[in-house]
């Protein structure tokens, strides 16, 4: 099967959100686990910044400034190749690394072993978290019930 | 005039490392983690976040404990940590719609599709000192919903209204909006601008303003149509690869309200909004935001200024963040010496003088 440029930016983006998302903490476990230090250079190394969150006025007109959340940026590029980037939530010069090298090698011939043994996993953690609250909210759902008072 | 005066080192240090200390407190009491108030103390976090304008709740945390649980000094630290950092850019708008809601709730519409979800609310608790909690106590266990469909988009209810034409609709002009932490905060200020200074001005000054409208100062009656609080997708577009990606989630809660509109010369007689986006779970302070919101849009909806507080941008606005109150507020408690030496030496003078003419009537009179 061939994988046109849109689904190969599609399959990024998803991976890349995946990474940014995650837990430092999971992050860091998984990539020991996957036992890889590949051979690459720093193109960026890990930046602390900020960006600024906007929404919208009355949640679907124009956009306004909400405020800043921290992000940490990192950019690689492997021995054999290709670049790896990552945007990641929060602080960890450690997250951003290991998103940056994930993103990389997931554009190597390592993608499969990286997507079952880190990715996947990760998106496990993900789907049971979020599972978790949803089922939580569902709970506190209010059935109505209506009294019907006087005859008919 | 300024004068410079040296001295008091040693006793400022000393003071500081008292501070320290007294911070530690009776040190026989385990010492607080920040993973434990970020955990713990979650809704002072979220506060200090959306009153910092930065969403960090690590940081906030520290921040809470640095500050001896004064909030509005760790809303100072986080501000001021928050002038470090590069900026990287701007996200596109957060879409709330998509948001996978803890809580939804609607006062308007009680069957209002999507349900409606209580979430983790004090709402409907009796307020009574809980002293199991004074305990050790166990982990506390939420029930889960077996069957629970996997969440989806919830639709805002005001599209229900929208859809009938009831509804004063926002849209979207793409136009790309100010930020009061880039440029000051200048007068008439356009609704971005408003939005931005109330979700980060202080909670309790917005809510006295919010609670002023509800009084009858430019009342207008406000109906919440939807207050929804859960995670949202950060979205970014990255330059080096020219395509957006989520980095990261955010909690925000997200008020909506409804008040009665009798129209204008060019609008009919329909319902127009308020609107609250704040960061974290903060219900207040979001429904008093959109409060104050739709008083200050009186102009813009040709109603009548009735000269209330709430009406007047400049006073809102201008004393909404509780840093620049407390700068202006505290900093006249620092050595004003010089100032106050000429203020006693003015009022010396004038007393002489005044003698001066007492004594001088009475000699004329005799």
């Amino acid at each position: 099967m061939t994988v046109g440029p849109d689904e190969e930016t599609r399959d990024r983006k998803k991976w890349m959100g995946l990474l940014a998302r995650a837990e430092a903490g999971d992050l860091a476990r998984l990539w020991q686990d996957l036992g890889r230090a590949p051979a690459h250079d720093v193109l960026r190394a890990p930046e602390i910044g900020g960006i600024m969150l906007r929404g919208r006025m009355g949640a679907v007109g124009d956009a306004f400034n909400i405020g800043e959340m921290s992000v940490t940026r990192c950019s690689v590029r492997l021995a054999n190749g290709p670049d790896g980037h990552a945007y990641v939530q929060g602080r960890s010069r450690t997250k951003a690394l290991q998103a940056a090298l994930v993103d990389a090698l997931m554009q190597s011939g390592a993608a499969d072993a990286v997507r079952a043994k880190l990715l996947s996993p990760l998106a496990e953690i993900e789907a049971k978290r979020r599972a978790s609250r949803a089922a939580k909210a569902a709970a506190t759902k209010v059935d109505f019930f209506t009294m019907v008072r006087g005859e008919d | 005039m300024y004068v410079a005066v040296k001295g008091g080192e040693r006793a400022i240090d000393n003071a500081h490392a008292w501070l320290a200390e007294e911070r530690r407190g009776d040190a026989r009491v385990p010492e607080l983690s920040v993973a434990q108030i970020r955990e713990q103390m979650t809704l002072a976090v979220n506060r200090v976040m959306a009153e910092g304008s930065l969403y960090d709740p690590d940081l906030a945390a520290l921040a809470i404990k640095q500050a001896r649980g004064d909030l509005i000094e760790a809303v100072f630290l986080i501000r001021a940590y928050r002038t470090t950092l590069p900026r990287f850019g701007a996200s596109r708008p957060m879409d709330t719609a998509a948001m996978a809601c803890d809580r939804r709730v609607s006062a308007t519409f009680k069957d209002a599709p999507g349900g409606q979800v209580l979430g983790p609310t004090f709402d409907y608790t009796h307020r009574l000192l809980d002293f199991k909690l004074a305990a050790d106590g166990e982990v506390p266990f939420a029930p889960e919903l077996a069957d629970a469909e996997p969440s989806k988009d919830t639709p805002h209810i005001m599209e229900f209204l929208d859809r009938e034409g009831l509804m004063q609709r926002d849209t979207d002009g793409r136009t790309p909006p100010r930020d009061l932490t880039r440029e000051p905060l200048e007068l008439p200020a356009t609704r971005d601008l408003r939005l931005q200074a109330l979700t980060r001005g202080d909670e309790g000054f917005v809510l006295g303003m919010a609670y002023s409208t509800q009084r009858g100062y430019a009342r207008n009656h406000a109906f919440v149509a939807e207050l929804r609080i859960g995670k949202v997708a950060v979205e970014m577009d990255i330059p080096e690869l020219g395509f957006a990606v989520e980095i990261g989630e955010v909690e925000l809660t997200e008020c909506e309200t409804v008040n009665q509109f009798a129209g204008s010369k060019t609008e009919p007689p329909q319902f127009t909004r308020g609107y609250g986006l704040v960061f974290g779970m903060s219900e207040r302070k979001a429904i008093s935001m959109a409060l104050v919101d739709r008083a200050l849009r009186w102009e813009e909806l040709g109603e009548d200024n009735l000269g209330a507080p709430a009406q007047d941008a400049e006073f809102v606005l201008y004393h909404a963040d509780n840093i620049q109150a407390t700068g202006f507020l505290e900093h006249i408690k620092l050595p004003h010496y010089v100032d106050f030496q000429s203020e006693l030496e003015l009022i010396r003078k004038l007393r002489r003088e005044a003698t001066a003419d007492r004594g001088a009537h009475r000699a004329a009179a005799e």
